[in-house]
């Protein structure tokens, strides 16, 4: 008893110990954390933690969990435990009913995690639960406990079941021959079959080593796939053996992940009609367990719909995936009160930003104070106290705010190229302050260096001994800490070992953060330019890292495909957000602090709910690796660049595609709004700098009359209207954009001799 | 099946047994192929994954460091030593079928004792420019290139390009100068080059060539700047002014043998401060010099180009190439001054040229030959005059063939005397084919007596060299000769050694006879600009200048007393032996005996005969006043 609770107990405090984290960080205001946990100790494959972060777990799904984990303290010889989980979980006795009893069950794999074995078995165990979730969700026979409930080693083998290996080139071509006499409308739909069960069928082939049909049957039929797979496709064929399955990510994807297909349900009563009249099982086996298709009412899309849509590792979305309700209003702006000085006023009443002047009666300043319907609570995120030095920031941003130019199609902004010369060491990341004051960069060679490119020099402040020397009362202390002899145009900050991927700077300017290769997260001081923390926790290169808008949070992605949430004064994260199939490429807050973005080598775009951790978007289309995304400054767009060259919108609150822009001929690297969100600028590998209408690809599609409800959007391909204009550098890849606060546009990157 | 193989570099079966074996191991076929399968799809894996890191490095070029990230990644070891910039030489041995990399090896002590070693790597720096000001404009103007370059810089480049090739002869000089000092020019010097490249477009202007060649005169001189490959256009460059039919040369007025001079200087300068960076580039130079002179289609300025050309570039380039390609040459030159009719005036005037540019090229190879034979040391001994005598000396010999133009007047010394330098250096080399009597014999049956006299009474006009107005430029030049030379010390440590020999004692000798028609030309431009320090110079000179060196090594040598004879005397020799061309093989003797004719006529004789120099009474005038001013003393 003692040992079986104890088990219990690790768990728990495991549990425990990660929520604890944001008790501490967000003080009283974290109702509901209760699905914090979301990702246990063993995040780090990616597949564990899918199944409890699925957004919206429906209660079927939830059963089935528990069955499997009742099974596997079964398994474990943990009985007791699993009585008690039993009776709590108030499932029926026979539950327990011990079917495969497998030897290899090595130690409780929730709390565990660490071990390579853990690992695997914890994640064969999650594509069982998911597939007998998704058979209920499928065919709603509401699975009673116990019934029909695939043994364990079944599961621990996805791909075991085989039919006659020779015969599947029959059952493809079977069903390729179908679909092509199908009609037209269905044809588009059907056809998005071909790939998930191609890829399917080969690898079962290779698993049930029947390594020269299955390279047959690549040899034939790889051909008849999009383009946008060849990707995934060179890694499939390079694939040819049962052990080379074990340790390749990309197929534990695929048996871990089911591949989503939108079908309208003429289409889907059609296949399923052709499938039962052939008695072709062995398709149907694999639709039934590695495809997920979600079924709609109404016109079947065409094929130039579902391509905008496809491309990503896993299918499509599941609409449900994209029907939570996200606030992407923005925060109301806290009250300053302007010091009432000098010229900058009558400035300010023309084009008056969200400034609280309490004299002053104008209209647009009384009509940001209104809560935005769409907006989050203002305490939905604790989110950290106004110094004095932010207040003074947020006036300069103001009066700034109000010499700012007006830009549109035909007043377009100018631009800046700050060139990094002589980098040969290879510069790797760019980050620009808020106020355009100082730029860093991170480069290959682990280094970090800061420039100022105002007159303003960077200084440190004194040494602990000289600052005792201080008279602390003076008026001008700020200033007298500051060591003049320091003073430079730039700083080099040594500590990773590692290229360094990402950096960003604070709002307040006090810090600087940056992720590097060595799996570290580090925080710089711009005080004294040391390094005060190194966050560690992904243990794998860090690609991306960024500063909530408002500080003290921030957000980072890396190669092991989880995002975390860190505030600046934890070491271990507040959040962690798993379920990217593959890396995690770069990271974005949203304007209100409330949601995290991430684009990731899975092709897709997730957004996360910082609060509950949650994934409430999931945006497919992208052809390629994500490596760039921009919130319009209102909140309410998105937009993404990937090494496919194309720049797509997403509106967020209903989840959908908007805008697609063509153009680029190589990956986008950077994105960027104006301060008004009238011009989406965009950086690209292709030494370009792009300007687009972001107004006029919005507004057309307010007066489309887009079916939400369906999700289904024709996008027109108006990238040469939207194109504003095109400059090119000279050899020198843009890797950063940023619009200084008048809406100068700012481009940097390295050139390239 | 195929097609899929053919998509992937497969390592073979045969492969994998190979390296079994060179582990010693034996492997089965089964058991490679096997191995063969797995090692591929390894590889394609940490390909495939190294890809990423290239990726988030924002490159598009695959590096060992991705490759040996993803390796660490996955728990494989780094594969140390590939980690070089360079590219792979990967070669094949055919009868093998073998491939492999080229692993050479490097001579540490060479590489630590380098003496150029490049300037340190310019610090990382952010640079901001504007691509599209409000929004309208996108000030592109600017050539693309130059946006990656400060603003500051920018206008330094705009400015001195401007001031160098502009209107203000003052504005240029300080352009020049200032060219030569910068040491913050660096970033610069690939628009620099590529502006001198520019003379290809303005061959129909002199002064715009010449203009150009100073700038690359002040690059080279420059102690700051590093020219790396640039060496390669640079004297690409100069080449052209060199051996070009240059579309200014239609004109018979224009002074293009001047610019040609100074090209050839410049090359030579070039060559031996900064032939060191580029491998084979003397090679390159002599063959193009030589394929030049070789084609008998080529106009006749080009092959004066090759001549000087090779002059320059030591007497050894003359011995390797000229010496043994005159019998060839001589023929087609003799045919040209023996057509006396007007329609080849022109063309017979140009021969002169080159036969006087040939005479003074073998006149020194003669020298230096004999010179490195009796004693190779020689330099050292004399070491004490030689510091000062040895740039002017030389500065003798290279104006003695056609004085530079004014604006070379600064740089004609310090040129010299490095081009000086590396032909003494050379000159301990191993080459030596043709005795030097056979070598002698040879050019006398070719230039006569001309040579002779040259030769002999060499100390006498050494001594006193009151004839040659390209005295007057040297001494003036020289303070300007020493303070290039410092640069020269930097550049090319172990050529100092030798600097104070040759140049004066080959110096010397062809400073009393210079071909009368370069002499003209050169004298023209030198006294238009000096006259005032003609008389000092003249006079400081000459102490200098008596400490020859007696040479007695030729047998034609018969004018032993030298001092006795009249300075005219060798301009006499000179302007008879041109005059008379047509019996060039004849020794003639008879010459010598009676005594010159006035010197004053004589010249002016000769200018008439030539009237492709272009230079009218004027310079001429000239001529004859500083002969007689050099005749005073005596």
């Amino acid at each position: 008893m003692a040992a079986v609770q104890g088990g219990m107990v690790d768990a728990k405090d495991e549990l425990d110990i990660k929520s604890e984290p944001p008790s501490d960080g967000f003080g009283n205001s974290n109702a509901n954390d209760g699905r914090l946990l979301s990702s246990s100790p063993g995040a780090g494959t990616g597949g564990t933690a899918t199944g409890n972060n699925k957004p919206a777990p429906g209660p079927p799904e939830e059963q089935q969990t528990l069955l499997a984990v009742l099974q596997f303290l079964k398994k474990s010889k943990l009985a007791e435990s699993a009585e008690i989980l039993r009776r709590e979980a108030g499932l029926p006795e026979d539950a327990l009913d011990p079917k495969g009893t497998d030897a290899s069950g090595s130690g409780p794999g929730l709390a565990a995690g660490s071990g390579q074995v853990d690992g695997v078995d914890a994640s064969s165990l999650l594509s069982r639960v998911t597939v007998s979730s998704s058979a209920a969700a499928q065919a709603p026979k509401k699975a009673a406990a116990g019934e029909d409930q695939p043994d364990v080693s079944v599961v621990l083998s996805a791909y075991s079941q085989q039919g006659d290996p020779s015969l599947y080139d029959a059952y493809y071509s079977g069903l390729k021959r179908f679909i092509e006499s199908v009609l037209d409308c269905h044809r588009a739909e059907l056809s998005q079959l071909f790939y998930p069960l191609f890829v399917h069928m080969y690898l079962e082939l290779v698993y049930n080593n029947n390594e020269s049909v299955a390279k047959a049957f690549f040899e034939k039929f790889s051909g008849d796939q999009e383009c946008y797979y060849e990707q995934d496709l060179r890694i499939l064929s390079s694939l040819t053996k049962k052990e080379h399955m074990k340790g390749n990510e990309t197929l534990l994807d695929f048996r871990t992940s089911k591949f989503v297909l939108r079908i309208s349900r003429d289409s889907y009563q059609l296949l399923k009609r052709h499938l039962q009249e052939r008695q072709n099982n062995q398709i149907w086996n694999i639709i039934q367990e590695h495809l997920y298709i979600d079924i709609f009412d109404g016109m079947p899309r065409s094929k130039s719909q579902i391509d905008a849509m496809s491309g990503s590792l896993a299918g499509e979305a599941r609409r449900e995936a994209n029907k939570a309700k996200v606030f992407y209003g923005l925060l109301k702006e806290p009250e300053i009160e302007l010091p009432l000085d000098d010229e900058d006023e009558e400035a300010e009443n023309e084009e008056g930003k969200p400034k609280k002047k309490k004299p002053k009666k104008d209209s647009m300043g009384s009509k940001s104070k209104k809560q935005d319907p769409n907006a989050p609570l203002q305490t939905r995120i604790p989110l950290p106290e106004l110094k004095d030095s932010d207040k003074l920031d947020k006036i300069m941003y103001m009066k700034e705010s109000t010499k700012r130019i007006r830009l549109g199609s035909d007043n377009l902004p100018s631009i800046c190229f700050y060139t990094f010369l002589n980098a040969y060491q290879g510069l790797t990341a760019v980050d620009v302050t808020d106020d355009s004051s100082l730029i860093a960069g991170g480069f290959a060679d682990s280094t970090v260096r800061v420039w100022s490119v105002t007159p303003k020099k960077l200084r440190k402040v004194k040494s602990a001994a000289d600052l005792n020397l201080i008279d602390k009362e003076s008026d001008d202390v700020l200033e007298r800490i500051m060591d003049e002899k320091t003073a430079s145009e730039l700083k080099i900050l040594y500590g990773h070992s590692g290229p360094v991927y990402g950096i960003s700077f604070s709002p307040d300017r006090n810090y600087l953060l940056s992720s590097s290769e060595d799996g570290t997260i580090r925080l710089w001081s711009l005080q004294t330019f040391t390094c005060l923390v190194g966050y560690k926790g992904h243990n794998y290169p860090v690609w991306d890292t960024q500063f909530s808008p408002y500080g003290y949070y921030f957000v980072s992605g890396g190669h092991d495909r989880v995002a975390r949430l860190w505030a600046t004064d934890h070491y271990q994260p507040l959040r962690i957000f798993a379920g990217h199939l593959a890396d995690i490429t770069c990271t974005r807050f949203h304007p209100n602090s409330n949601y995290v973005a991430t684009g990731s080598s899975d092709r897709t775009i997730r957004l996360w709910d910082v609060l509950n951790g949650n994934c409430v978007r999931i945006f497919t289309g992208h052809k390629g690796p994500i490596h760039a995304l921009a919130f319009s400054p209102n909140g309410k767009f998105l937009a993404s660049g990937a090494t496919d060259g194309r720049v797509l919108l997403w509106d967020i609150g209903h989840g959908l595609m908007v805008g697609e822009l063509k153009g680029h001929t190589d990956t986008i690297y950077s994105l960027r709004f104006s301060r008004d969100g009238e011009i989406l600028a965009s950086g690209s590998m292709d030494n370009t700098v792009r300007l687009w209408d972001a107004m006029k690809a919005f507004d057309d599609l307010e007066t489309d009359d887009f079916t939400a409800a369906t999700g289904h959007i024709h996008l027109q391909d108006n990238s040469q209207e939207l194109l504003l204009g095109t400059y090119m550098t000279k050899s020198t890849p843009v890797l950063h954009l940023h619009f200084t606060r008048r809406n100068l546009l700012l481009a940097a990157g390295a050139y390239n001799p | 099946c195929n097609r899929e193989e053919r998509r992937f570099a497969e390592v073979s079966r045969d492969s994998v047994k190979l390296m079994a074996e060179s582990a010693g191991l034996e492997l089965g076929d089964e058991v490679a192929a096997l191995l063969a399968e797995d090692v591929c799809y390894r590889l394609r894996e940490a390909a495939q994954s190294s890809a990423q890191f290239m990726r988030h490095a924002k490159r598009k070029k695959l590096t060992v460091d991705d490759f040996n990230k993803a390796l660490r990644w996955s728990n494989v070891e780094a594969i140390c030593g590939y980690g070089a910039q360079d590219a792979m030489l990967f070669r094949s041995v055919k009868e093998g079928e073998l491939f492999f990399v080229e692993d050479r090896d490097i001579n540490l002590i060479e590489l630590a004792l380098a003496t150029n070693i490049p300037k340190g790597c310019a610090e990382t720096m952010v640079r901001g420019m504007f691509t599209l000001l409000s929004s309208v404009v996108a000030p592109c103007s600017v050539p693309a290139a130059v946006q990656s370059l400060s603003d500051d810089l920018l206008k330094y480049y705009q400015q001195i390009t401007r001031a160098i090739l502009g209107e203000d002869p003052h504005l240029m000089k300080v352009a020049l100068q200032d060219l030569q000092s910068n040491s913050k020019i660096a970033a610069l010097l690939p628009y620099f080059v590529y502006v001198i490249s520019g003379v290809k477009s303005v061959s129909h202007d002199l002064e715009q060539l010449n203009r150009l060649l100073h700038m690359v005169k002040s690059l080279v001189q420059n102690p700051y700047l590093y020219l790396g490959s640039y060496v390669r256009s640079l004297v690409s460059s100069v080449m052209y002014c060199i051996l070009e039919p240059l579309a200014a040369s239609i004109n018979p007025l224009n002074d293009h043998w001047t610019l040609r001079d100074y090209a050839a200087l410049l090359l030579s300068h070039i060559f031996w401060t900064h032939g060191d960076l580029v491998s084979g580039l003397y090679r390159q130079i002599l063959l193009s010099l030589q394929k030049v002179l070789s084609d008998p289609v080529r106009p006749l300025c080009s092959h004066y180009g090759a001549v000087v050309g090779l002059h320059a570039l030591g007497w050894k380039a003359v011995e390797r190439v000229l010496f043994p390609h005159l019998p060839a040459y001589w023929a087609n030159l003799q045919a040209v001054l023996d057509d006396y009719s007007v329609s080849n005036a022109q063309v017979k005037a140009d021969g002169h040229k080159v036969y006087g540019a040939i005479l003074v090229a073998v006149e020194r190879l003669l020298k230096m030959k004999a010179l490195s034979l009796p004693q190779p040391a020689e330099g050292c001994s004399s070491s004490q005059p030689g510091c000062l005598a040895g740039p002017m000396g030389y500065r003798v010999s290279s104006p003695g063939l056609s004085p530079p133009p004014e604006p070379l007047a600064e740089a004609g010394l310090g040129i010299a005397s490095h081009l000086q330098a590396g032909g003494a250096g050379c000159q301990w080399e191993e080459w030596s084919p043709v005795p030097l009597p056979a070598m002698y014999s040879e050019l006398y049956s070719f230039f006569g007596d001309s040579l002779a006299v040259r030769f002999s009474t060499e100390q006498s006009f050494g001594g006193f060299s009151p004839c040659t107005p390209s005295h007057f430029r040297e001494t003036r030049k020289e303070p300007l000769g020493h303070v290039s030379n410092p640069d020269t010390t930097r550049k090319m440590p172990q050529l100092t050694a030798n600097l104070n020999i040759s140049p004066r004692q080959d110096g010397s000798p062809r400073t009393d006879p210079p071909p009368p028609s370069l002499a003209a030309t050169g004298s023209v431009r030198s006294l238009a600009r000096s006259s005032m320090q003609r008389s000092r110079a003249s006079s400081s000179r000459s102490g200098q200048r008596s400490i020859g060196l007696s040479r007695d090594v030729f047998p034609k040598a018969r004018f032993t007393s030298p001092h006795s004879g009249p300075p005219t005397f060798s301009f006499v020799i000179g302007g008879r032996q041109m005059g008379r061309r047509c019996q060039g093989r004849r020794p003639f003797q008879t010459i010598f005996v009676p005594t010159p004719p006035p010197p004053v006529v004589l010249p002016r004789v000769y200018t008439h005969k030539l009237p492709v120099i272009g230079r009218v009474c004027k310079p001429l005038r000239r001529w004859t006043r500083s002969h007689y001013s050099l005749h005073l003393p005596l």
